[in-house]
């Protein structure tokens, strides 16, 4: 288990139990930051770049407070400021470029990119924007950023022998970023790997790619891996190996079928369990949540469970994601108060030994 | 003398202004998606956006001409999902990609639908070229489906085959079929279903009245899969020397070869646009690499389909491989 944890415990906190709450990152835009976008790249329209940043600046900071509103311990802007979870990166890392839209399925299109050359760090990909999140809310702010192992896998590899080999050249590029923002006062940061879902036999090279992220960041500095919508049971145990304080694991979509592929062996890390699902526009009640969050406990103690959704929240509608958010703090809430109460009996079954 | 034949397993990318319209015509959900029965407005769009893609394949000089497959939203699964006894459910992953179809399940007795056989006549009013025909081979057909009909395994792979073969069997005045067979290799036969998967073959390919071309790709194929589908009455089978190149050889050394060979050479799956010289030199060294290595034509084509990659580069690539054609025709081998 993690020993950064507790620097997250708000000081007005009222229960002695503590269930971190936290999101994954994305949020819905706001429709007037859409319609301020369609401005700023229309080139009659008298939009200009400031224009754009206040907009974007002004969406970070209603955001931010939203997720304040809900009462979250730790918060996000909402990834505001960002479009795609490869593209935005792609164009602030040299050595990537964009050749146009290339089909997901249907007419669903994303501007994959091509790595054309060695990959090279330039101008700060999110130091700004963690400043300016951390400057609008009293808060611990949460970074998420892509991973090298997605950001390799979901484009076009024109440059490097191996996917491999562009993943760890990326990874020390998100290890130069970490430290930046480390410097900039960021505690709690989560990498994105969407990609190790869908090929899960490459986990050694996301466990490698982890390594060089995380050397050199301090102890205090809470890492977290986010993978979602994947069969699980082919990456557990490998990935308890990882170098990383917490796995945010998506769970709710799937009805918690695969909690049982983290009963055994024992779930050695804090575990964020996502408890409630993003895919479905209804807002789970109080007490379904609560009835999550009692899932995790399952798997591991109190003292390592985070509260969080499935995955980002931007394809909801925005008052859904806001029910979510609150519901599902309200949950975790009366989870510790129940525990600190003794009225939670929750058996973790005892792993099987090896030799059994 | 061996024929040097530039082609591709067609399956194209939208031109980015047919991926614009379209989106805005049918929309982004899995319900909006090709049925068979669209409107006007709609197949105004494919014509035009057709006519380009055999536009860009002329231009390019390539020796087979396809019709490019853009209607097919569920890629290889099309042919299922415009007919009647099937129903698309979710979206699923199509193989390892970052791509998805829809499942297509089949829930009662199959008919050729006729889809694919008016596609290639719209094709043939747009060219004076030689025309190719795509097909998924019944296997993979199969392999990407689910079948709540038939209800065993060799059941629902002969109603498949049938199904393939009467599509098949509407084509007029097609020169080559491309069968693509990726699940042969992705998800590969067991002990028995493999001559079955050799005996699809063989049905669909004696349907049409045109040299037929087994593309299998992301790999090679086991050896028992291999040494059986050369039982099947095909011209050629096509090998994926871009994503497996020792195993596809073994396999030609061992087993011996078609009298045609289709090789894929160039990645229909990375932008990085390879030199045509250097394509007709992977042709020179595969050939020598064969112990008897005269075959009467050679297929030079991209491994996969070419809808991974932004239109721009899907065009230089199909130019790599008529030049390198032609480069392979001009040098003894």
């Amino acid at each position: 288990m993690s020993e950064n944890k507790d620097q997250f415990r708000p000081e007005d906190h009222e229960n002695d139990h503590f269930l971190l709450t936290s999101v994954v990152g994305s949020y819905p835009k706001p429709k007037w930051l859409n319609r301020a976008k369609e401005l700023y790249e229309d080139d009659e329209a008298d939009f200009d770049e400031d224009n754009w940043q206040e907009a974007k600046d002004d969406a970070a900071r209603v955001i931010t407070n939203e997720h304040e509103r809900a009462g979250l311990d730790t918060v996000v802007d909402g990834e505001m400021r960002r479009n795609e979870m490869v593209e935005f990166f792609a164009h602030r890392i040299d050595g990537y470029e964009f050749n146009g839209p290339v089909k997901v399925w249907g007419h669903n299109y994303f501007d994959k990119p091509s790595v054309v050359s060695e990959v090279e760090y330039d101008e700060s990909w999110l130091v700004d924007e963690y400043k300016y999140t951390a400057s609008a809310t009293s808060r611990p702010v949460k970074v998420p950023i892509t991973g090298p192992y997605t950001l390799a896998s979901w484009a076009f590899n024109e440059a490097y022998e191996d996917d491999a080999d562009l993943a760890y050249a990326l990874a020390d590029l998100v290890n130069e970023e970490i430290e930046k923002l480390v410097d900039a006062g960021a505690r709690y940061i989560q990498i994105d790997e969407p990609a190790l879902a869908t090929t899960p036999d490459d986990h050694a090279i996301v466990g490698e790619a982890l390594e060089r992220i995380v050397a050199d960041i301090p102890e205090e500095v809470r890492i977290g891996l986010h993978v979602c919508y994947g069969d699980y049971s082919r990456i557990y145990p490998e990935i308890l190996e990882f170098p990383v304080d917490e796995f945010d694991l998506e769970l709710a979509n799937g009805d918690y079928e695969q909690l049982d592929v983290f009963k055994d062996p024992e779930f050695t890390a804090d575990l964020a369990l996502g408890v409630c699902d993003v895919h479905v526009a209804e807002v789970e009640s109080v007490e379904q949540m609560e009835a999550n969050i009692k899932k995790g406990l399952e798997i591991v103690p109190p003292e390592q469970l985070v509260v969080s959704p499935d995955c980002g929240l931007k394809l909801l509608p925005r008052e859904v994601a806001y029910g979510k958010m609150e519901n599902m703090v309200q949950a975790a809430r009366n989870v510790e108060a129940d525990l600190d109460a003794g009225n939670i009996d929750i058996e973790r079954e005892t792993p099987t030994p090896a030799d059994d | 003398m061996t024929e040097y034949v530039s082609t591709t397993p067609g399956l194209y990318p939208l031109p980015d202004w047919a991926k614009d319209d379209l989106s805005h015509l049918k929309g982004h959900q899995k319900h909006d998606l090709i049925s068979g029965d669209e409107g006007e407005e709609i197949t105004a769009v494919y014509e035009e956006a057709r006519d380009e893609v055999i536009g860009v394949q002329e231009d390019a000089g390539l020796d087979r001409i396809v019709e490019g497959q853009l209607r097919w939203d569920d890629m290889l699964a099309h042919p299922l999902a415009v007919a009647d006894a099937v129903e698309t459910r979710g979206i699923v992953r199509y193989y390892d990609n970052n791509n998805f179809y829809r499942e297509p399940v089949v829930t009662d007795d199959l008919a050729a639908t006729g889809d694919i056989a008016s596609e290639l006549e719209a094709a043939a009013d747009l060219t004076d070229g030689t025309l190719q025909a795509v097909l998924p081979g019944p296997y993979s057909l199969a392999d990407l489906a689910t079948d709540e009909h038939y209800g065993d395994e060799a059941d629902f792979l002969a109603a498949i085959a049938d199904f393939l073969a009467d599509e098949a069997d509407a084509f007029h005045d097609v020169e080559t079929l491309f069968l693509l067979e990726p699940s042969l290799v992705e998800n590969a036969p067991a002990d028995g279903h493999d001559e079955r998967a050799s005996e699809a073959i063989d049905q669909v390919a004696g349907a049409v009245d045109a040299d037929v071309v087994v593309h299998p790709y992301w790999g090679a194929l086991e050896e028992k899969v291999y040494a059986h589908l050369l039982d099947a009455d095909i011209d050629a089978v096509g090998f994926d020397f871009v994503s497996n190149q020792d195993d596809n050889l073994y396999n030609i050394q061992e087993y011996g070869a078609t009298d045609d060979i289709a090789l894929g050479l160039a990645d229909g799956q990375n932008t990085l646009v390879e030199d045509p010289e250097a394509i007709r030199d992977r042709v020179e060294w595969v050939e020598g690499q064969l112990p008897t290595a005269d075959f009467e034509t050679v297929y030079l084509t991209t491994n996969t389909e070419t809808f991974y990659l932004p239109y721009a580069k899907y065009v230089e690539k199909l130019e790599v491989l008529a030049e390198a054609a032609d480069l392979a025709e001009v040098t003894p081998a």
